[in-house]
């Protein structure tokens, strides 16, 4: 069990699955002379040559759509895009290409691309920059969405998009790059669709994805610490599929729940895990579901006040307490 | 609006159909009989397809839209017929004629029109989304070029499996303003892609004729050269000129793995779909004067009767069973089984569709 950063453990993952399989093409802006933009891709040039690591032009729409029918014929590209902000510049690629050509199709045609990419607010770029898309790719049959949070899940869930048949979108984000987790030496695979209790607890569940799970985590201690609250935390980990049953277990334990998520409140993940939890476990439920998401505007550009928009632990804290009271 | 000076438009155009001064290339000369007889029947079972369509469509039997190929048979049928195994084609949602020609059936792909399970894409796709990669077809797309990259992305993989093949990306004169298909130009030309765009130009992207959307330097094609790619443009009545300058882009995919754009000129004897009651931005003069003098089934038919390969005799026989082979889609097409609201929900993904141990996927993946 070796300890790596969740940016290794990616890199790690693209490197066995490249070696496993000759059909596997990493393809993006940066990912080949320049290392990678934020160096995900490091060494993989160097390692694998030209033809297997290919720097695009600053093209998403092209580059994106000439992997997917690239995908068509058997090949496995992962597609980096620099940004996941980026992908609106590609959005008919993205999804009524890669989303909807199995079904158009009766079936006859599979799309087993990855796009990979940062995809989170909180690192002063300001709106254009820090577009949080799982919701709304999710939202798309045909697609699916997962936000890894740790090292090992990275790794785990990169290693599965690459084997899947079907698109897979894998949300990073900038600020868990550099985390380190302890990511075993075998093979190994985290299912598409499998949550993860980060942290058991009976009094209340956290459901989150991607970082918001590192802030629950957070919140979670001090909960414990300073108001004596027993905090289990789900990490969603795949937003579609998505693992319901981890879900409903956790809140038929803890009968509370509070949903956190880094999106915009309207339409996000958590407007469809509430759903859920109320349509199936109504009666478990001692008190309203609560969520912590980011304050609805644009993103801000200026750093104090975007740590404000975006849920930290104190505003996760606060909510918490709201739940149990 | 500025106009440029020169048209750069083939010289064969200008003139109405008579012997073709393509029939003697290589590409043409060295047909048997059969295959100039096979060729003909093609294009003869497009048009009756089609036409047997407009008479479905008229009774409500298909919905959505309908993009009929008559007109522009040669271009599909000139372009196809050249290719081999590992040539691959993709194109917009004028892609009845295509399909065809690669070799689906009339039964699956009129099926497919009014939304049976037993149509190509058992009643998903409709017009507009046929599919066969069986026979290298990757469809029929509905969004104005996008399937442009998607095109490069077939040359990229045939490349890149070190295979002599190429991608043939068809589109119409309105998608060469879309973005997507510039970036899959620079991407084809900056790594030497095997890919032939092919601009079947009818003269009007829906009702805005050319002269009123599009800046060029004298053709569409000629755009290519910003891009550092071969261009040429083809007289798309005459499906030897097709034949013959098609083979050469084939060559230069197949032997220097490079692009190009073909500009195809064609015309549409229908509005741009059945939904369109093309009375605004065109008089009926400019189609008539097409039918009776550029006509490519027509033409082509000609040819042959001078080159003495079809008789008047042969060529009704074909034509009658191209009719009565539409006629008995069109029942089939009517009698086929809708799909049921289970398969609403087939074929989204192909976990969904093959849980089992290769699977790496759990959870909800279909949503209630």
């Amino acid at each position: 069990m070796a300890v790596i950063s969740y940016r290794e453990a990616l890199r790690a993952a693209m490197r066995e699955e490249l070696k496993r399989d000759d059909k596997v093409v990493i393809m993006g802006e940066e990912v080949a002379q320049f290392n990678g933009a934020y160096k995900v891709t490091e060494g993989l040039l160097k390692e694998f040559g030209p033809k297997r690591i290919v720097d695009t032009p600053i093209s998403e729409a092209g580059f994106i759509g000439l992997g997917i029918g690239a995908s068509m014929l058997g090949i496995r590209p992962v597609m980096e895009l620099m940004f996941w902000s980026f992908s609106y510049v590609a959005f008919d690629q993205i999804v009524n290409n890669a989303g909807n050509i199995r079904y158009m199709s009766g079936g006859l045609i599979n799309c087993p691309i990855v796009i990979r990419g940062p995809a989170n607010g909180g690192t002063n770029v300001g709106a254009t920059h820090s577009h949080t898309p799982e919701a709304i790719l999710a939202s798309h049959p045909g697609i699916k969405v997962v936000c890894p949070a740790t090292p090992y899940d990275a790794k785990g869930l990169m290693k599965a998009a690459i084997r899947d048949n079907d698109p897979v979108y894998v949300m990073e984000n900038t600020i868990l790059y550099n985390d380190k987790g302890e990511v075993p030496d075998e093979d190994y695979i985290v299912p598409l669709g499998v949550a993860d209790v980060k942290r058991v607890g009976t009094d209340l569940t956290i459901v989150a994805h991607g970082r918001a799970v590192i802030t629950s985590l957070k919140a979670a201690e001090i909960l414990e610490k300073e108001h004596g609250v027993s905090v289990e935390v789900v990490d969603l980990r795949s937003i579609r599929p998505l693992d319901e049953e981890t879900i409903l277990a956790s809140v038929r334990k803890t009968h509370r729940a509070l949903l956190v998520e880094e999106n915009k409140p309207f339409c996000g993940v958590d407007a469809q895990v509430a759903y859920l939890i109320q349509s199936k476990a109504f009666d478990e439920l001692d008190a309203p579901i609560h969520r912590v998401s980011s304050i609805d505007a644009p993103q801000i550009y200026c750093k104090r006040m975007e740590d404000l928009q975006m849920p930290n632990v104190e505003r996760v804290v606060a909510e918490a307490l709201k739940v149990l009271a | 609006m500025a106009k440029p000076a020169v048209l750069t438009h083939p010289e064969s155009l200008k003139r109405p159909a008579g012997p073709s001064e393509y029939a003697k290339d290589p590409v043409n000369a060295s047909m048997s009989k059969a295959e100039k007889i096979a060729l003909y029947t093609k294009m003869a079972r497009i048009r009756h397809f089609e036409q047997r369509c407009i008479r479905i469509y008229q009774q409500g039997k298909i919905g959505g839209f309908l993009h009929l190929y008559v007109g522009q048979e040669a271009v599909a049928a000139g372009t196809i017929s050249l290719l081999g195994k590992h040539d691959h084609i993709i194109t917009g949602y004028r892609d009845h004629g295509h399909g065809l020609m690669v070799g689906m059936g009339m039964n699956e792909c009129m099926a497919e029109l009014t939304g049976r399970v037993t149509g190509c894409s058992q009643g998903k796709g409709g017009s507009m989304h046929y599919f066969a990669p069986d026979k290298n077809y990757w469809g029929g797309h509905g969004i104005v070029g996008g399937q442009a990259p998607l095109g490069t992305g077939l040359a990229y993989a045939v490349k890149y499996l070190g295979l002599k093949g190429s991608c043939l990306a068809y589109m119409g004169d309105g998608a060469v303003n879309q973005g997507a298909v510039h970036e899959a130009y620079n991407l084809a030309s900056l790594w030497d892609l095997p890919v032939i765009f092919v601009v079947e130009n009818n003269g009007y992207s829906m009702g805005t004729s050319q002269e009123r959307s599009t800046a060029h330097p004298g053709c569409l094609a000629k755009r290519a050269e910003g891009y550092n790619m071969a261009w040429d443009v083809i007289n798309g009545h005459d499906v030897y000129e097709v034949r013959a300058k098609t083979a050469i882009a084939l060559k230069r995919a197949h032997e220097e793995s490079k692009p190009t754009v073909l500009e195809i000129f064609t015309y549409r004897y229908f509005g741009h779909s059945m939904a369109d009651p093309d009375k605004t931005y065109r008089d009926k003069e400019e189609i008539k004067e097409y039918r009776e003098k550029k006509d490519p089934v027509l033409a082509f038919e000609q040819e042959l009767l001078r080159e003495k390969v079809l008789t008047p005799e042969l060529s009704l026989q074909i034509n009658e069973a191209a009719m009565a082979e539409a006629d008995k889609a069109a029942v089939f097409a009517d009698e086929s089984p809708d799909p049921t609201v289970a398969d609403i929900t087939k074929h989204i993904y192909w976990e969904e569709d093959n849980r089992g141990p290769k699977t790496t996927s759990r959870g909800t993946i279909i949503f209630e």
